[in-house]
């Protein structure tokens, strides 16, 4: 004979948000094996969650070998960029619920980079691009005594680009940054975007130079992978364009 | 939270590989080398990447206009023979018209392959060699084709 009590409680089980999801984990290990492999894990998880949350449970309560990169843990540090269903997203911003958790979740590290274990991949190559645009507010003469004074339209020019996180999610979801890693890839070009259109800097023309190279801008095949990965929702394809539309018209 | 983990394969442990004899990381191809190239300065990339647009532009109206004439106007394919063509190249224009189209088209179509092989060809020797192969064939089919348009005899024997 059941309590009142009881029955709360059973009908509170009964409604549990809980789901079992499989996440389906792309497996390296150097010291154990130079093979990859797939394995599966039966995770029971609020939809609501997000993949993160999964990869933490995995990590914490079923196997402590599973490697990855995170952060914040929410969408700033660009810590946890990966492959989730074939499409390059931050673990901690893509919620189970808009996964279809029926089918299981395939988790994959980043292409394009050298993987060291698991989801970590080396990142070297890509910070490496990222240097190589000058990354930094260049200037000549001396040091205003007062902050560098700028319009709102002239900040608004560049404001799309000022967004990146530098997570890589664009850069490893280009195809020819796949087949050809000397590419400096969406993410640096973004980056060179930022400081070539703002009106406070002076080596813009230092920085479309190094993009007009083999290896600059017109690798770029507008495919809008970059623009489809990116967690920002910055608009890279666009960005890279206006580059070239920037050296194209700087001397006619 | 369900226990149980289902191994699709499951981590074979490799006999050869341990804590301090790691297997090699998973490299991707071509990946970017340590030190970057020094720029060059030039705008080839640059005059490559608007010859494709322009070329482009113009081939559709050369292209277009050429198979409207050889293949549907006065009764198709099967008026072409070797008077017809004897006859339009009778006129300069159409000298032009089919030299400007040799030229656009094979300079359009190498540069497109030639950066089909910049992508794909992953080791540096087949880049070199298709790459050769492909200027050898262009070159020859443009200079051929020049030379038939200019020298083109419609009373050989």
């Amino acid at each position: 004979m059941a309590t009142p009590v009881l029955d709360k409680v059973e009908a509170e089980s009964a409604a549990s948000p809980y789901i079992t999801v499989t996440f389906r984990i792309r497996r390296f290990n150097p010291e154990i094996s130079d093979a990859v492999v797939w394995e599966d894990f039966q995770v029971s998880i609020d939809p609501k969650e997000r993949v993160l949350d999964g990869l933490h449970k995995i990590k914490w309560d079923m196997d402590g070998t599973l490697t990855f990169r995170r952060s914040c843990a929410h969408g700033i540090c660009g810590s946890d960029a990966m492959r989730i269903n074939g499409k390059n997203r931050l673990a901690c911003k893509t919620l189970i619920k808009d996964l279809n958790p029926e089918k299981p979740i395939t988790v994959e590290p980043i292409k394009g980079l050298t993987v060291m274990k698991d989801l970590v991949v080396d990142m070297e190559p890509f910070f490496q691009a990222y240097r190589d645009v000058m990354p930094f507010l260049v200037t000549k003469g001396n040091e205003p005594t007062r902050e560098r004074r700028q319009s709102a339209e002239d900040r608004e020019r560049f404001d799309d680009t000022t967004k990146c996180i530098l997570c890589a999610a664009c850069t490893s979801s280009c195809p020819v940054f796949w087949n050809d890693g000397q590419y400096f890839g969406p993410a640096a070009i973004v980056n060179a975007h930022r400081f070539i259109f703002d009106s406070r800097d002076e080596a813009g023309e230092q920085r479309l130079e190094i993009l007009n190279d083999k290896d600059g801008v017109w690798r770029c095949r507008t495919t809008f992978n970059c623009t489809d990965a990116c967690p920002r929702g910055i608009e890279i394809t666009k960005a890279i364009q206006e580059v070239k539309r920037a050296l194209i018209t700087r001397r006619f | 939270m369900s226990a149980d983990t289902t191994s699709a394969i499951g981590p074979v442990k490799d006999a050869s590989f341990d804590v301090d004899n790691p297997a090699p990381y998973i490299e991707a191809p071509r990946k970017r080398t340590g030190k970057t190239p020094r720029a060059t300065r030039g705008n080839f990339e640059m005059a490559a990447w608007l010859f494709m647009r322009l070329s482009g532009v113009v081939l559709v109206v050369l292209v277009l206009g050429h198979l409207l004439i050889q293949l549907f106007l006065d009764g198709g394919v099967s008026k072409i023979g070797f008077a017809f063509v004897a006859g339009r190249w009778a006129s300069p224009f159409w000298q032009v018209w089919d030299l400007l189209m040799l030229w656009l088209a094979m300079l359009h179509g190498a540069n497109g392959l030639r950066t089909v092989i910049n992508d794909y060809a992953e080791r540096a020797n087949t880049r070199l060699w298709l790459k050769g192969l492909l200027y050898t064939a262009t070159v020859f089919t443009i200079l051929l084709g020049t030379l038939v348009i200019f020298t083109f005899d419609p009373n050989i024997r």
